[in-house]
């Protein structure tokens, strides 16, 4: 690998290595700010041109004990000056902040890695709250490592109290010393880091003053001290040319939600109630009233859809966004919007389960609830986002199918996603979808059909306000184009059949389902969600070795793309890859009558990449 | 634009209605309609809002809009559309079970958020759509086909609850009563914030004569009070009777008899606290006669107002650009790649 020695913010000359990619861990107590820490590191690497992918990793008590292990928080970024989709399997350099996060992730590190700990924050205490007999800084657990002892605690007292802070506000900026630190060792700048803290602590000078002082002492102690031998460099990635911002999923989500109603020519209604992994969303939406967007934190989950379907009736654009306890909740009113045939977008940030699970944790085990979890003949359109700027993309989707069918749809991410992060290329608004709403009017004194269906089979919109349409909708079995309450067993049947033919025309609307990597492989690998990624990765790595492979990933679940089961039944071995005991696999198998074969994973934690190709690997023995 | 008169008949749907015949649900049908165009508003900017039971068939036998929802959720969906369309004129019809049993929960936060919308409580005391077991408001002891040793739950008041949750529009009337209940349903109408009547229903089928104190000729003088804003608290027949209050407890005494008018308790409708309203919620038959009429009714700002009032903006564009789009996606911290 080249090195080179210029480094323009080092008093001098350091020797660093070019490298392709890099993982680096930022870990500690959940009250460290090493979410921050990450966020920070991220936002600075995005600018200096690098591809990036994160992963956040946070427990779910906000402070746990301090020092122990279930406190320990972590947020993961890969960087690359390559095209990447994934936050990396394995770490080059940990940051551990004490000697719970040590333990907890120490084992992620490669062989030769850099680890970084507190060395302040090794006390006979905290090993004791970690479950440690013995300091493992001295007993040879690290000795496969390049382990570097810093007392953070200290130096950031010597840099940050003379601005005024007690000492616990002194202590609280040791984040930002491990950030400086980090960033002299791969040469990231410090100056969008100063600028966001000058922007968001600007109201408190002393709190920014001592931040910034932490931040360039963890830089200049490197320097000074020359504490790596070896300092590293990530070159700028060849992104194509366009204006980027860093996008988490739940972020892209919800301006995708604002962004679909104003396609549409509408305003946007939220009803949601707060739930890990999806608060963000209806935070998001909160922050943007003059885009017309109006959101209610409504008193619970059946509240928060029931609010956005009486939305719905009154001519909004309604979404209610939630995880899968609160899908669980609101099935009922699903149903009910079903029925009564009104658009709505219902987000489903999924999270490891069954019941409250593991709700910071990721997984993609809601598919068939989706599917089939309501009572009755009930199905509506489902769609998947397959990155965190893919959330944008697929927000969109949902609010455009939404209006045109006049049906329910439901936008799957998972927590993974939502909390993700990603270099988006913002996209401009004359380039995006338009599907302006037509509502009903009253045409001369004529009877109005509430169910009288158009060629897509959609019911027509029609709204309280618009003379001589009044009308009454609900629950009950509705007659076929009247709308008037009917049990008749045949216009039952009837009515099953247009609502399950209306979904199925989504289809006519939708992309075909691509093949990715090498077409012409024996072996396909079919994915859906948040293991885009790593399957990505997996497969590109599998072609570049001299094997074949091929990627098929689906964004529409239900209806699927039109050419779906030509796609799976070319190939002779087909891996469904899901963070979930098996279930699109349940309805491929069903559906196309292919013995595809599961990979499975739930742990709360995304696939690596070295999963997806041992997969294929052994699958082309 | 100026509004056509209509008549009680314009707001008649054409469907056939469905309640048993001598349901006290007809009556407060007919009333509504007779209520409605005083009201001056247009049929197409009228909704009815319904949950699940008997009562919450409502909204089909109005030739209004109308959304008949799922079960106890109809104060949510009511909510949500005045949220969305703030100009509308919403009304909630809903019962004791749907209400207060499975829907209790959205009642009590619509009403703290004091949405503007009129709330109708038909309380038959029973489950009639099911065939009859016992509500949140039937009396313990209740005997039915799910309490055959008689409810042990102790029942709600609707008025009670409606008062803790802050409600700003409290009225009690009954169904046979339909000059008391045009007064009530007009104020409740003309009220800003969420209006919440409860009306005294008599289901003929699984619960009949569960009001029959309230509405027998012979004993309705000396059950019910009747409640006039500033005016004391007089019932009975000859009008001799009064409530006033012993320390924190209402009692009942006769006039004449050393006690004047000027020693009994005043209603006022308009109290900042609503002490007064709650300790008259408290008056049960047969210790003491039961108000009717407007228990409370104050100003306090309407959520979906204010919400309005903080989400102005921009109509989005026809054309495909749209400069607020933009702004929101280019918002941050951005960078450019050559």
């Amino acid at each position: 690998m080249a090195t080179s020695t210029a480094t323009k913010n080092s008093a001098k000359p350091v020797k660093r290595q070019e490298n392709d990619t890099v993982t680096v861990r930022f870990c500690g107590d959940s009250g460290d700010g090493m979410q921050l820490a990450g966020t920070q590191f991220t936002n600075s690497s995005s600018i200096f041109g690098n591809d990036v992918a994160t992963l956040p990793d946070f427990p779910a008590e906000i402070r746990a004990p301090a020092g122990s292990l279930p406190g320990v928080s972590g947020f993961q970024i890969n960087f690359s000056k390559f095209d990447i989709h994934t936050p990396g399997d394995r770490v080059d350099t940990l940051v551990a902040m004490n000697p719970a996060a040590l333990k907890m992730n120490y084992k992620d590190v490669v062989d030769g890695g850099i680890i970084l700990v507190n060395e302040d924050a090794f006390t006979k205490t905290n090993l004791q709250k970690a479950g440690m007999d013995v300091n493992p800084l001295d007993d040879g657990t690290l000795r496969d490592y390049r382990v570097h002892k810093l007392p953070m605690g200290k130096l950031t007292t010597e840099a940050a109290s003379d601005f005024g802070l007690n000492t616990k506000g002194v202590n609280r900026c040791k984040n930002f010393f491990a950030l400086g630190v980090v960033c002299w060792l791969y040469e990231r700048p410090l100056k969008p880091i100063e600028e966001w803290i000058g922007k968001k602590m600007g109201k408190t000078p002393a709190v920014a003053d001592a931040n910034t002082a932490a931040l360039r002492a963890g830089w200049n102690y490197c320097d000074t001290i020359e504490l790596f031998p070896q300092a590293y460099r990530v070159a700028k990635a060849k992104i194509a040319p366009g204006k980027y911002r860093k996008i988490t999923g739940n972020e892209a989500t919800a301006m995708g939600l604002a962004t679909g109603a104003r396609r549409a020519g509408k305003k946007l209604f939220l009803g949601s109630y707060p739930i890990t992994p999806a608060s963000t969303i209806l935070e998001t939406l909160a922050s943007m009233p003059q885009m017309g967007v109006k959101t209610f934190q409504a008193e619970d989950e059946i509240a928060a859809i029931c609010s956005a379907i009486g939305a719905a009736f009154g001519g909004a654009c309604a979404v209610t966004s939630t995880s899968g306890p609160g899908i669980a909740l609101k099935g009922e009113a699903m149903g009910l919007a079903v029925m009564t045939e009104l658009p709505l977008v219902i987000v489903n940030v999924q999270r490891g389960g069954p019941s409250t699970g593991l709700p910071t944790k990721t997984e993609q085990s809601d598919y068939l609830q989706a599917m089939w979890g309501r009572n009755g003949e009930c199905p509506m359109p489902i769609i998947a986002a397959s990155t965190p700027a893919n959330c944008f993309d697929m927000a969109v989707e949902a609010m455009r199918i939404a209006v045109q069918y006049m049906t329910p749809v439901i936008l799957l991410t998972d927590g993974y996603l939502a909390n993700g992060s990603e270099p988006w290329r913002i996209p401009q608004s004359k380039d995006l979808p338009q599907f302006p709403v037509k509502h009903a009017v009253s045409n001369n004194g004529e009877a109005f059909m509430p169910y009288k269906r158009d060629e897509r089979g959609s019911r027509p919109w029609a709204i309280p306000g618009e003379k001589g349409l009044e009308h009454r909708i609900g629950g009950l079995e509705k007659q076929s184009v009247t709308g008037n309450v009917n049990y008749d067993p045949d216009n039952h049947q009837a009515m099953v059949n247009e609502r399950a033919a209306k979904v199925a025309n989504v289809a006519e609307s939708i992309p075909d389902l691509k093949v990715e990597g090498n077409p012409e492989a024996d072996l396909l690998i079919v994915g859906w969600g948040s293991t885009y990624g790593a399957i990505t990765t997996a497969v590109e790595r599998a072609n570049s070795g001299g094997k074949k492979v091929a990627h098929a990933h689906l964004r529409y679940l239900n209806p699927m793309p039109k050419n779906t089961g030509e796609v799976i039944k070319r190939f002779k071995k087909v891996i469904v890859p899901e963070m979930n005991m098996g279930q699109l696999i349940i309805k491929l198998r069903s559906d196309f009558l292919v013995d595809a074969k599961g990979l499975n994973k739930v742990q709360g934690k995304p696939f690596l990449v070295s999963e997806i190709e041992e997969a294929i690997e052994s699958a082309l023995k | 634009m100026p509004v056509e008169p209509l008549k009680p008949a314009d707001f008649a749907s054409d469907q056939e209605v469905r309640w048993c015949p001598g349901c006290g649900d007809y009556a407060i049908l007919a009333q509504v309609k007779k209520t409605l165009p005083a009201l001056g508003i247009a049929r197409e900017n009228i909704v009815f809002v319904s949950g699940i039971g008997c009562s919450s068939r409502f909204p089909y036998y109005m030739n209004t809009y109308g959304f008949h929802s799922i079960h106890g959720r109809a104060m949510a969906v009511a909510s949500g559309l005045k949220m969305a369309r703030p100009e509308l004129q919403v009304w909630v019809v809903t019962g004791d079970g749907d209400g207060l049993s499975i829907g209790g929960n959205h009642l009590l936060h619509a009403i703290r958020r004091n949405v503007d919308m009129t709330v109708l409580l038909f309380n038959n005391r029973i489950y009639g759509l099911t065939k009859g077991q016992y509500s949140p408001t039937s009396e313990v002891g209740k005997r039915t086909k799910t309490s055959p040793k008689g409810a042990i739950d102790f029942p709600l008041h609707p008025i009670s609850v409606a008062i803790g949750a802050e409600a700003s529009f409290v009225a009690r009337t009954l169904d046979i009563d339909l000059k008391h209940m045009g007064y009530v349903l007009e104020r409740a109408a003309a009220h800003k914030g969420t209006s919440f009547v409860e009306i005294y229903q008599n289901c003929n089928i699984f619960n009949d004569g569960a009001f029959s104190y309230a509405t027998d000729k012979n004993t309705k003088e000396d059950t019910r009070l009747i409640l006039e804003h500033g005016k004391p608290l007089i019932f009975g027949k000859d009008r001799n009777k009064g409530i006033r209050l012993n320390c924190t407890d209402p009692e009942i005494v006769d006039l004449g008899e050393g006690v004047s008018e000027d020693d009994l308790l005043f209603h006022d409708e308009k109290a900042a606290e609503p002490s007064l309203a709650y300790l008259l919620s408290r008056m049960h038959h047969p210790e003491f006669p039961e108000p009717f009429g407007v228990y409370r009714a104050v100003e306090r700002p309407c959520y979906e107002y204010v919400l309005d009032e903080f989400c102005k903006s921009s109509d989005p564009p026809a054309s495909a650009e749209d400069a607020e789009i933009d702004a929101l996606l280019n918002s941050g911290d951005t960078w450019v790649v050559d």
